[in-house]
């Protein structure tokens, strides 16, 4: 099966600055694939690789089965980026932004109506409004409309959901879960790791590395110790204490309360024993399943110990 | 070519959706026209005298006479005093002091040799010159009437003469805005074509459209062409709205083809788009632009010869000339509107602008990059 994309050994600095770092992943075809990361963890830099925006210093990008140094020409026929900044003419109006980018890619809105229809919908009664004036959520779908006017077999989102009220944000995945049908392979990349779930692989990329690649369901097993999530009225009190204890090996503020594991994954009694000890006597101590901010943030640890 | 009709259409729903710029681009032309054009002038008139005679004779006050009822020159003030003269020059309140010394009448009267002595501010050396030039030829007409009564009270002695007659061609009445308007024209289509269409550049750089279209499969060329077209067009109207104003305000004459002068103009807008988008490819923000292109504009356009004759600058900077868009076109709207030259006076004109245009436009092209 031919692979979407074939990325091995991908490096790219900025001066001194390593922005990506022996990047080496493969995305399937016709699959969401997410990249999770913190800003500045090299998301964007790796986006504009894919999209032949950028030259890597190292290494060999291959996407749908071109280079993207060499087949630049024919790769950018079939894709469709979404960057980061809404970029699409705000003295334009709706409609005439689509046009233009079908016309630029000689097309015809018409001739794939199909494909952006369910989005499109959204904001045609707004399609002689200037894109500048348009919402948030707006402007996002005009832009996946006019991202995917041409029918590409590859779209590229770079964090679409950065700015976007949580209403619109499920939305949005709802319209990329409906374009998998259209046999599009999606790769988005984004800062919230609710969004993880909604993707069929993620790839978590911290400091230019990436640090697994895995569905979300195998990610969130390979946390590789007990949970415990411990809540309490005192919360930073709480957290301080915890982290005193020499037994606690990771403590953070999740919400309302606070995820916390042990170095000799020992029993939730000594926890509690040890916040009564110390004057913490409202603790509430439940044992919990490991989403896949706290996988993450145990390969964050361990990268940085390694 | 299907692209680049679609980006042209794009770029003019642009610019004129602008509100500012679509009523600026036709606006300005006409304002710079009004305004520069009579402004704009070498012409010396009312030099202020502040006059010295120490002599008052018939003699002196008759110079004095002749100086007044001169066109160029004003007596502004009278005094015996060298001091306040001397103050009156160092104010600005007069341009030159004459001082007649006692005894000028009476030299004369005796056939010898009568001395005044002329003070002239230099600040600007090239008006001073004018007045002095110009003072000379007054002095030289009191000398014709000195000797002709001469020649009447004494008429045994034979007077040999040279006598010129001139004339100024090309400009017989020696109107300086027939001078300036081609000149000004020039500057207009400069305008146009360094600014607007090298910020419309880097702007889609600022605002990261440029992203967008980098991912299109919309070719380099066709996207610098689209960034000309526009500009090109506007400059060409902006020409035209100014040719109309020269004959309606100021009666300029046209001598040779109007066709001729646009193609003229249409080969230098292309060169000089193709060194602002060059420009615009180094340039990150417009403020960067806006910065490296006035600078630019302004040395094209002092040198290009519109104030200063092209031939008394010194050789290096006649030959910096000879990559200066503007230099060429200054002779070429001059030599094709005052003189009435035809294809083959200017051919060499045409083909250094050609030569330009060709060369910038594809350094813009090949330096403008989709790839970073």
């Amino acid at each position: 099966m031919i692979k979407a994309i074939e990325s091995s050994g991908i490096a790219k600095s900025f001066g001194p600055t390593k922005a990506l770092d022996d990047i080496t992943f493969s995305v399937n075809e016709s699959e969401i694939f997410g990249f999770i990361g913190p800003d500045g963890a090299g998301k964007t830099t790796l986006f504009r690789i894919i999209t032949t925006l950028l030259l890597p210093d190292k290494g060999n990008m291959k996407v749908l089965g071109m280079d993207a140094t060499s087949d630049y020409k024919e790769l950018r026929k079939n894709i469709g980026y979404m960057p980061g900044r809404f970029s699409l003419y705000q003295d334009l109006s709706v409609e005439e932004n689509l046009n233009f980018y079908a016309t630029v890619f000689g097309t015809t809105v018409k001739e794939n109506y199909d494909l952006i229809s369910d989005i499109y919908s959204h904001i045609e009664p707004f399609r002689k409004r200037l894109a500048g004036k348009l919402s948030g959520g707006m402007k996002q779908k005009l832009a996946l409309s006019c991202a995917l006017i041409h029918k590409p077999r590859l779209l590229v989102l770079d964090e679409p959901t950065t700015g976007v009220d949580a209403v619109s944000r499920s939305e949005f995945w709802d319209m990329l879960s409906k374009l998998h049908q259209h046999n599009i392979t999606i790769i988005v990349s984004t800062p919230y790791m609710d969004e993880a779930i909604r993707c069929d692989r993620v790839a978590l990329i911290q400091n230019g590395k990436i640090l697994s690649v895995d569905t979300p369901q195998n990610i969130r097993a390979g946390f590789s110790r007990k949970l415990f999530t411990v809540k309490s009225v005192e919360k930073y009190k709480l957290i301080k204490t915890l982290r005193k204890n020499p037994e606690v090996l990771t403590a953070y503020p999740f919400g309302d309360s606070i995820h916390v594991t042990l170095i000799n994954d020992a029993s939730d009694n000594f926890l509690l024993g040890y916040l009564v000890s110390e004057g913490i006597s409202d603790a509430v101590i439940q044992e919990a399943k490991a989403g896949i901010e706290d996988r993450f943030l145990e390969l964050m640890e361990k990268g940085i110990k390694a | 070519m299907r692209t680049i009709f679609y980006l042209i259409r794009k770029e003019f729903l642009q610019i004129f959706r602008n509100k500012f710029i679509s009523k600026a681009v036709f606006a300005i032309p006409i304002l710079q026209m009004l305004i520069l054009v009579p402004a704009i002038t070498f012409e010396l008139k009312n030099v202020k005298l502040a006059i010295i005679d120490k002599d008052m004779t018939p003699e002196s006050r008759g110079l004095i006479n002749k100086l007044d009822g001169s066109t160029f020159f004003k007596i502004a003030f009278s005094t015996f005093s060298e001091d306040e003269a001397n103050n009156l020059l160092l104010r600005n309140k007069c341009n030159m002091i004459l001082e007649i010394n006692p005894g000028f009448g009476k030299d004369i009267g005796n056939g010898k040799q009568g001395k005044l002595l002329a003070t002239i501010d230099a600040v600007n050396a090239s008006s001073a010159e004018l007045t002095w030039a110009y003072f000379n030829g007054v002095i030289r007409d009191y000398n014709t009437d000195l000797i002709k009564e001469n020649i009447i009270t004494n008429p045994v002695v034979p007077f040999p003469r040279i006598e010129i007659t001139n004339r100024y061609w090309y400009n017989e009445l020696l109107n300086y805005k027939y001078y300036m308007l081609p000149g000004i024209l020039v500057i207009l289509v400069t305008a146009i074509g360094f600014l607007l269409a090298g910020l419309n550049m880097v702007r889609e750089k600022e605002i990261g459209t440029i992203e967008q279209i980098n991912v299109t499969p919309v070719r380099k060329y066709h996207f610098i062409i689209a960034k000309m077209a526009p500009f090109l067009l506007i400059g060409l109207t902006d020409l035209a709205l100014g040719l109309v104003i020269g004959k309606i305000a100021f009666n300029i004459p046209f001598e040779g083809s109007i066709l001729l002068m646009f193609l003229g103009s249409t080969i230098f807008l292309i060169a000089v788009l193709g060194v602002a988008l060059f420009i615009s490819t180094f340039s990150g923000t417009q403020q960067q632009y806006m910065f490296v292109a006035f600078f630019c504009m302004i040395i094209f356009i002092l040198m290009s010869g519109i104030f200063t004759p092209y031939e008394s600058m010194p050789i290096w900077a006649q030959d910096f000339n000879l990559i200066n868009p503007v230099a060429y076109l200054m002779r070429i709207n001059r030599m094709v509107m005052l003189k009435g030259s035809t294809i083959y006076d200017i051919s060499r004109e045409l083909c250094s602008l050609i030569i330009i245009a060709i060369s910038f436009t594809t350094l813009a092209v090949r330096r403008y990059r989709k790839t970073a």
